[in-house]
């Protein structure tokens, strides 16, 4: 039975959301730091479940621990818990780092996790570990929050003054592990030293191991952001970052900080703000940023990969022009694709997000230079479905989440960014760059194709 | 198959693997977790295990909480309630449409809303000031959407810390809008795992929705209701096919391809048949003591199993039509499950499986292997209590805890319409024949000697456990799946069943024979070892100028 279709949404309630929570983010951020297990501070059930998203996802053991909170512990503070799971992991993992993110549970309660933690450091024995917190009530934020909250706390911990090396810090967003072994490629192809935060990128997408490890090899190491104080520059991906919140319909009750921020302010390092390097625009942006920073020329094999890309923007666009579309995601991916879509000359007529940044529809419409596009922020699917109905849709970029509208709708769907749990290789979807923007692009494309093809009474087959 | 396991069976002892996995944990939580692992004899009735505990912090466990037991698991496979997730959006969004249990509206009319997964998404201010208000609002949009039938309202754990009043709310809105509204104070942190859930959910439902509707004329001649079976990958659907051929009238199904319609006249049958004893065992007893419908325990995972359970409920109606029809059935649909067992069987006798899920699964799904000839290894369930491990019988000795004590026991008085003397009387009669009811032995008795016992089993022992014994499977769910694959061995998940099924029944049975063929038998493991590791890289001579 569907919803009533109606022209304005006035409900307080959310149907279907479009946002995952914080604790989820940063775990998996955490997931990116080399020989770190994430620690999730509440009860089980978050930790369960937010394990049980990614596995979905990645297809890729995780593990995160739950500090496991009683009815107690709800009542009298969860620190004892907090010291035992510490304890436990420790002996189970041997981890370099515990990554712990605090639920809304121990937020409402108003644990004092630095406080338990300076106590647990002083314990002999429990010097030789490093324990991270990044603050994740998810009633202050969505999942993306939670995934900058934790690359914040972490450039905060571990990055050190130091001598000049020369490196360029890239701060990552929510990006598939592909993304993330291409950003490498791409500076290995510059001959760029660099450090990425966070590198999931085999711990989120590891190979078929011959010995079962505990904690998968791979990640950012704790060398490596030390020398992030120390560095030539950086490129932070995206704007609204965590400052969702800061912008959302709420006032965050404590100061945000990005990792850039921190990197800047705290340590001068030269910040380059730019979106996710979706399309030739903003990929442009990044190469440029690159070539900026290290006074190189681009190799020829990516100008090349720029040249493809603009081919086959030119061979596929008697196709996709004037495609009415709808994209979804977490703020910064959407904010990169709709530029993407704008620039293939798709028309991006609903475009949404869970997130609660003002800076999100300010964006949208500078990359789509209209005001007639629907712009959704803090939406949800039901709201999503609501304006598609009434519009007429050619086309749905987003996650599977979405999956029903396009089954409704009849029409045909592209599936990016996380999470993508009814499709085979989520993990390695790449996005980035001119390569990826490609791949997007045939997809896309083909999509359409298929759409006009499978109605076709002809059934053509030279297209 | 697995060219790592071709020299087997080398079975570890398993005191000693005992030992090994205590090993590794510090003193207090190795004495501990020693209650939970226990190594079976089947003829020892004294053996205990120590189950339903609380898991300890930073050990990795497969369970889920007191919130998914209750809306994931019971509520969720019922199609005509709007449920309303009050707090955060976390625990909404992961528990929207995660678990398969399928459901079929007889129209497209009909109501559905388990695509829908409705939250209040708690923000900063509501945390500070109550959700109260939000919850009203939230209410008043489901009523406004869809008109539902009933609305169910769940509460989280950030919700309970804050002291929403759930239950005040809901019948405000009760009152206000003329249809059942019921609320669950199921935040995760009430209880060791999903188990408290099942129990809070058990509660409301038996006292909010059961047996409110008196005006339907009784729903056939032989009536009954199926409990603790939730269809996953079309399960239901199966049995509900087997009921009608043998002429017995399925009232409701706790949860399976439900409605609370159907549950709100639930109290007019003849017999309770338990499938997953664990989730709702609460339910029957209940049933009985205010109606007098008696139960008994059946199992359609297995296609004896199913025959066995098809049988006594024909027996009990002592119908002959009904039992003709019962053994017609059985006799053709063995005949399907023979064909191919015998093909499978050779294949994969002989092997060895372990698993580790549920609170019934772990059980069930051994008779399935069985009648391939695989033995189960080592079993233990995610959420059980020590009943579903060494049998109802042990009940009255089970230790009440503080985490047991949060979950309130229902007082139950018989009522005065709607008991029924005569089921009373034909359950006396009956048991008198030696015929069996609130019966449940548990998994252990059924397990042979030597195998391993182990609850709530931690992430960190499966991994030594599969090292050391290398089974031939292991069976567990989504978030064990690639830890165990990754260690060359196939995982078949039993929460999902890995996007196939059904598995309940004869057609069940085939399907899960088929299903062993294709993961014991296939190529793909050996292909692990590159060819290169083992052979010189250069092969033919190199000529030199
Ligand atoms: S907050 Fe509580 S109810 Fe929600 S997922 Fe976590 S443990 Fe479960
Ligand atoms: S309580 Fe908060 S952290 Fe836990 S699952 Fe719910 S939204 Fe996520």
């Amino acid at each position: 039975m569907d919803a009533k279709v109606i022209n304005k949404t006035p409900f307080v309630s959310t149907r279907n959301a479009c946002k995952m929570c914080a604790p989820l983010g940063s775990s998996l951020a955490f997931k990116g730091v080399e020989g770190c297990t994430p620690l999730i501070h509440g009860s089980q059930g978050c930790s369960t479940y937010v394990r049980r998203y990614l596995i979905s996802h990645f297809k890729e053991p995780v593990d995160i621990a739950s500090s496991n909170f009683t009815q107690e512990a709800t009542i009298f503070g969860g620190g004892t818990n907090l010291k035992l799971a510490l304890d436990n992991v420790k002996s189970q993992y041997k981890p370099k780092i515990i990554g712990i993110s605090t639920t809304c549970l121990s937020e409402t309660i108003g644990d004092d996790v630095s406080s338990i933690l300076m106590d647990y450091r002083e314990i002999p024995g429990n010097e030789n570990t490093a324990y991270v917190h990044a603050q994740t009530p998810s009633y202050q934020g969505s999942h993306a929050d939670g995934f900058h909250e934790a690359i914040a706390a972490l450039v905060k911990q571990f990055a050190r003054r130091g001598e000049a090396n020369g490196k360029t810090v890239l701060l990552g967003g929510l990006m598939s592990p592909a993304d993330l072994r291409y950003l490498k490629e791409v500076m290995q192809a510059m001959q760029m030293p660099f450090v990425l935060l966070p590198d999931y990128s085999e711990t989120m997408d590891n190979p078929h191991w011959d010995e079962y490890k505990l904690i998968p090899e791979g990640g950012t190491t704790m060398e490596e952001m030390e020398e992030m104080g120390n560095a030539r520059a950086f490129i932070q991906f995206g704007e609204v970052l965590n400052k969702g919140r800061l912008a959302g319909r709420v006032s965050g009750s404590h100061h945000v900080v990005s990792a850039g921020d921190i990197l800047q302010k705290e340590f001068s390092v030269t910040g380059y703000h730019i979106p996710f390097p979706i399309g030739i625009d903003n990929s442009d942006l990044f190469f440029d940023a690159l070539k900026n920073i290290s006074g190189k020329e681009l190799p020829a094999e990516i100008a090349k990969e720029r040249g493809r890309l603009i081919d086959a923007y030119v061979d596929g666009h008697k196709y996709i022009f004037g495609k009415k579309a709808m994209v979804y995601g977490e703020e910064d991916f959407v904010i990169a694709l709709t530029g993407f879509l704008t620039e293939i000359g798709i028309d991006p007529v609903i475009i949404a997000t869970g997130g609660e940044s003002k800076l999100f529809e300010q964006r949208i419409r500078e990359k789509t230079g209209t005001e007639n596009s629907i712009v959704l922020s803090g939406g949800d699917f039901e709201q999503m479905a609501e304006y598609a109905r009434q519009i007429g849709l050619d086309l749905i970029v987003g996650h599977s989440k979405g999956y029903y509208i396009a089954r409704e709708l009849g029409i045909p769907m592209v599936r990016v960014g996380f999470p993508v749990h009814d499709r085979e290789g989520g993990q390695r979807l790449l996005h980035l760059g001119y390569r990826g923007s490609n791949q997007l692009f045939d997809t896309i494309v083909n999509a359409v194709i298929q759409q006009k093809q499978d109605n076709s009474p002809v059934g053509y087959k030279y297209m | 198959m697995i060219s790592k396991n071709k020299n087997k069976k080398h079975v570890p002892n398993p005191e000693e693997f005992k030992e090994e996995l205590l090993k590794k944990y510090p003193l207090k939580v190795a004495k501990k977790r020693a209650k939970g692992i226990l190594v079976n004899d089947p003829k020892d009735t004294g053996m205990e295990i120590q189950a339903n505990v609380r898991t300890i912090p930073g050990i990795i466990t497969q369970r889920g909480c007191t919130y998914a037991g209750c809306k994931g698991v019971i509520l969720g496979p019922t199609r005509d309630v709007v449920n309303i997730v009050h707090g955060p959006i976390g625990c909404s969004f992961y528990a929207w449409l995660t678990r398969r249990n399928q459901t079929k509206p007889p129209t497209a009319q009909d109501p559905n809303y388990i695509p829908y997964s409705f939250s209040t998404d708690m923000q900063d201010s509501n945390i500070v000031f109550g959700g109260e208000k939000k919850l009203k609002d939230a209410i008043q949009d489901a009523w406004d959407l869809f008109k539902p039938r009933s609305i169910a309202v769940f509460s989280t754990c950030p919700i309970g810390l804050i002291g929403d009043d759930i239950h005040a709310v809901c019948r405000e809105k009760k009152a206000e809008l003329g249809i059942n509204i019921f609320g669950f104070s199921c935040e995760g942190y009430k209880g060791v795992s999903q188990s408290a859930g099942h129990h809070i959910a058990n509660n409301k439902i038996f006292s909010d929705v059961i047996g409110i509707d008196l005006t339907l004329p009784r729903a056939g001649k032989f009536v009954i209701n199926m409990m603790g079976e939730y269809n996953i990958g079309g399960d239901s659907f199966a049995l509900e096919s087997y009921f009608e051929e043998m002429g017995v009238t399925l009232k409701a199904t706790f949860s399976g391809n439900s409605t609370i319609e159907s549950y709100e006249s639930a109290h007019d049958v003849d017999l309770n048949i338990v499938m997953c004893h664990r989730s709702i065992n609460y339910i029957a007893e209940m049933m009985e003591k205010k109606y007098g419908i008696p139960w008994f325990k059946v199992n359609f995972i297995g296609a004896q199993a199913t025959a066995k359970s098809l049988r006594r409920i024909a027996e009990y109606f002592g119908d002959e039509e009904v039992m003709a029809k019962t053994e017609a059935l059985i006799a053709r649909e063995l005949e399907s499950v023979k064909a191919v067992a015998n093909k499978v069987k050779p294949l994969v006798q002989g092997k060895t499986a372990m698993m580790f899920v549920g609170g019934s699964r772990a059980h069930h799904y051994q008779e399935l292997f069985r009648e391939l000839g695989i033995e189960t290894i080592a079993a233990g369930y995610e959420f059980a209590h020590r009943d579903d491990y060494e049998g109802r019988r042990v009940i009255p000795d089970i230790k009440i805890d503080a985490d047991s004590r949060n979950i309130e026991e229902l007082k139950v008085v018989k009522d005065k319409v709607s008991f029924k003397d005569s089921l009373v009387e034909k359950k006396k009669a009956l048991k008198d024949k030696n015929f069996e009811f609130e019966n449940y032995e548990g998994m252990m008795p059924e397990m042979s000697k030597n195998s391993l016992v182990i609850d709530d089993i931690s992430h960190w022992e499966s991994e030594l456990l599969i090292e050391k014994y290398k089974p031939d499977i292991f069976c567990a769910g989504i978030k064990e799946k690639y830890v165990v694959q990754k260690n060359g061995i196939p995982l078949k998940q039993l929460h999902s069943y890995d996007y196939g099924g059904p598995y309940a029944g004869f057609v069940g049975a085939i399907n899960f024979y088929n299903e062993m063929e294709r993961m014991l038998c296939t190529d793909i493991w050996k292909m692990i070892d590159a060819p290169w590791k083992n052979e010189p890289v250069c092969v033919g001579s190199v000529v030199e100028e």
